[in-house]
């Protein structure tokens, strides 16, 4: 097999990483839900698949408005964001003291309901939407050309992530955060209001959702089914780089886009099977992921 | 127990006078129902027995489905040598997937399974010689002695009596005691000397034998294998209806599958949106009813007699 052009593969790379970005949206989300309240959140790609559909329904509010792009995605993730904490008050909040099989049927649950509920909405065409206008265009990158807003996306992938870094480990919100991961019936003794807490939690985990949804909505169709795709590429960054764990989902991101960007070109009939076999790998060597804390049993 | 075999028997009854009735469709769903039946009962050992939660069961099934329709298409193997080699090697790839699987608990046990499931999917999937891809391959051929709708009916109801009959013995007997006590509390279980993992994996493999012979069944019964029988939603289907009937009962997957597939059929002749209303099911079992429907109609039945 002869190697292909390096530029191809840088461009290829490229994308790969532009696709972790968004993975990285979604599963430090999911991760940051699972690390707290113990719920696998089926329902995350569900939240994500309407951060798109709602960033195409607001950008028509915004016509004359400068930078309408950038308002319809932000009003569109904090939509998201509230139709999350309206699941978290009244419905996941009474299944927390049952087994994890029933929340994470009831996410399941939410997926269908959800994904039928866009089909109603919206039909079951294709809808895109246009880049902001100063973003419109490419870059020459080695006699190929690379979208600007592909650019920016790789670039505020790692910003966003910073800001979640920054807050979880340097704020007085993170540290009760990361208390009541760890034993919320102690924290909730101290005097911290845990139930509130749970609900600001799963706010953020739904705003990320809803971001990546509407970040994504100018680069790839918004379709049915967006929402099962991307939440089982979730599942398998979050298993490789460790559930809970923060950087391990970076990492894991960062992965599980390259080997679908580059594993497509070497071997295209492997490719897909070659991410699961990844994830099981992973579980089987190190269940606890490639950067998470080990298990205690 | 025996109260449990009088119950039984109205039903026994009413599933072997079906085709008496003439009509067809019944015939069908009755067949569907049975098949599934099997299947949610095969995937409640592991999960209402054992305490594991299987999120790759489709596996199993689709292994079946293959295996008997490959070799008797392919290879023109005689339906009787490949059914029962569907069943010998969906224990085999049970026992493979389960000695990994077993090693690992609750969520992590899940997505094991889970990517296993998906890597054998995606092999269906791209494997276009053998399996015919992502349409799969249609003329699984009925053995001529099988070759009508009624005959296929009562062989897949001798298939599925003598299959639960298994299990339940399975269940009943020490072996599925011991299942029961790793379910409530592995750490016990692993003190009093018992070899926690070795009876996992050993529940894991006949509920994949099972799950295979019921996927045999389904592939001849439905003239054609693909690969959507072994893509994880079909997993979450086979859940789905295993807790709908009630994963405290021998019998309450059964139940669970013919309410789903009766329902199925009855809703999608009016509306596309079967999804929306099966979630709607869901959470509201989830909610109210989390012993299914044959634990809610027990804890009625003890409200009413006052005993159990």
């Amino acid at each position: 097999m002869s190697l292909p052009d390096p530029s191809f593969l840088l461009i290829q790379s490229l994308n790969g990483l532009t696709y972790a970005m968004f993975l990285f949206l979604i599963a430090s989300g999911l991760s940051l839900i699972f690390g707290i309240l113990g719920i696998l959140n089926f329902a995350h790609g569900s939240l994500y698949m309407l951060g798109a559909y709602f960033t195409h329904q607001f950008v028509s509010l915004f016509v004359d408005a400068p930078g309408q792009f950038w308002w319809a995605a932000i009003l569109a993730s904090l939509t998201v964001a509230v139709i999350g904490v309206v699941i978290e008050r009244f419905f996941l909040r009474h299944l927390y003291t049952r087994e994890q099989l029933y929340q994470l049927l009831f996410t399941y649950a939410l997926v269908l309901i959800l994904s039928d509920f866009a089909k109603i909405i919206w039909g079951t065409g294709q809808f895109s939407v246009s880049r902001p206008a100063i973003l419109k265009g490419a870059v020459p990158i080695l006699g190929q050309y690379f979208p600007k807003y592909n650019i920016v996306i790789i670039l505020l992938g790692p910003c966003i992530a910073f800001t979640f870094w920054f807050i979880i480990l340097r704020t007085r919100w993170g540290r009760k955060i990361r208390a009541a991961a760890l034993d919320r019936e102690m924290l909730d003794s101290l005097g911290v209001n845990v139930s509130r807490l749970f609900t600001v939690v799963f706010f953020i985990g739904a705003w990320m959702a809803g971001l990546g949804g509407a970040l994504v909505s100018p680069v790839s169709a918004i379709v049915p089914g967006m929402d099962v795709e991307i939440i089982i590429n979730a599942f398998i960054v979050v298993v490789i780089g460790g559930l809970g764990s923060f950087w391990g989902t970076f990492l894991g991101s960062l992965i599980v886009g390259q080997v679908y960007a580059l594993g497509i070109l070497a071997f295209p009939r492997l490719s897909l099977a070659f991410i699961y076999v990844l994830m099981a790998l992973v579980l089987i060597l190190r269940p606890w992921g490639l950067l998470g804390r080990r298990l205690q049993r | 127990m025996s109260k449990e075999n009088w119950i039984l028997i109205p039903f026994i009854l009413i599933i072997l006078l079906i085709p008496v009735s003439g009509s067809r469709f019944y015939v069908f769903l009755g067949t569907d129902i049975l098949i599934f039946g099997l299947f949610a009962v095969s995937l409640n050992l592991l999960l209402g027995y054992t305490g594991l939660v299987s999120f790759g069961h489709a596996t199993y099934f689709g292994i079946g489905a293959y295996t008997c329709a490959l070799l008797m298409k392919k290879a023109s193997i005689p339906f009787p040598l490949a059914f029962a080699a569907a069943g010998v090697l969906g224990g085999i790839a049970a026992l493979v997937i389960g000695f990994f699987c077993v090693r690992l608990t609750k969520v992590y046990f899940a997505m094991l399974t889970l990517a296993f499931s998906q890597i054998v999917w995606a092999i269906a999937f791209k494997w276009n010689s053998l399996t015919g891809g992502d349409t799969g391959f249609i003329g699984v051929p009925f053995p001529q002695y099988l070759d009508s709708k009624i005959r296929f009916y009562y062989f897949t109801f001798a298939v599925v009596a003598v299959s639960l009959f298994i299990l339940r013995k399975v269940v009943n007997s020490p072996f599925g005691r011991i299942l029961t006590t790793i379910r409530e509390n592995p750490e016990r279980t692993e003190f009093i000397g018992i070899n926690v993992k070795l009876f996992q994996l050993a529940a894991f493999m006949i509920s994949g034998v099972f799950a295979a012979i019921s996927g045999a069944l389904f592939g001849i019964f439905n003239n054609n294998v693909f690969p959507d029988i072994l893509f994880w939603p079909a997993s979450a289907e086979v859940l789905i209806m295993t807790i709908l009937g009630g994963i405290y009962s021998f019998f309450g997957p059964v139940v669970g599958a013919a309410v789903l597939l009766f329902l199925r059929m009855q809703v999608t002749s009016y509306t596309v949106y079967w999804p929306l209303i099966l979630g709607m099911i869901l959470a509201l079992l989830l909610f109210f009813f989390p012993g299914g429907i044959v634990g809610f109609l027990k804890t009625r039945l003890v409200f009413v007699k006052g005993n159990r």
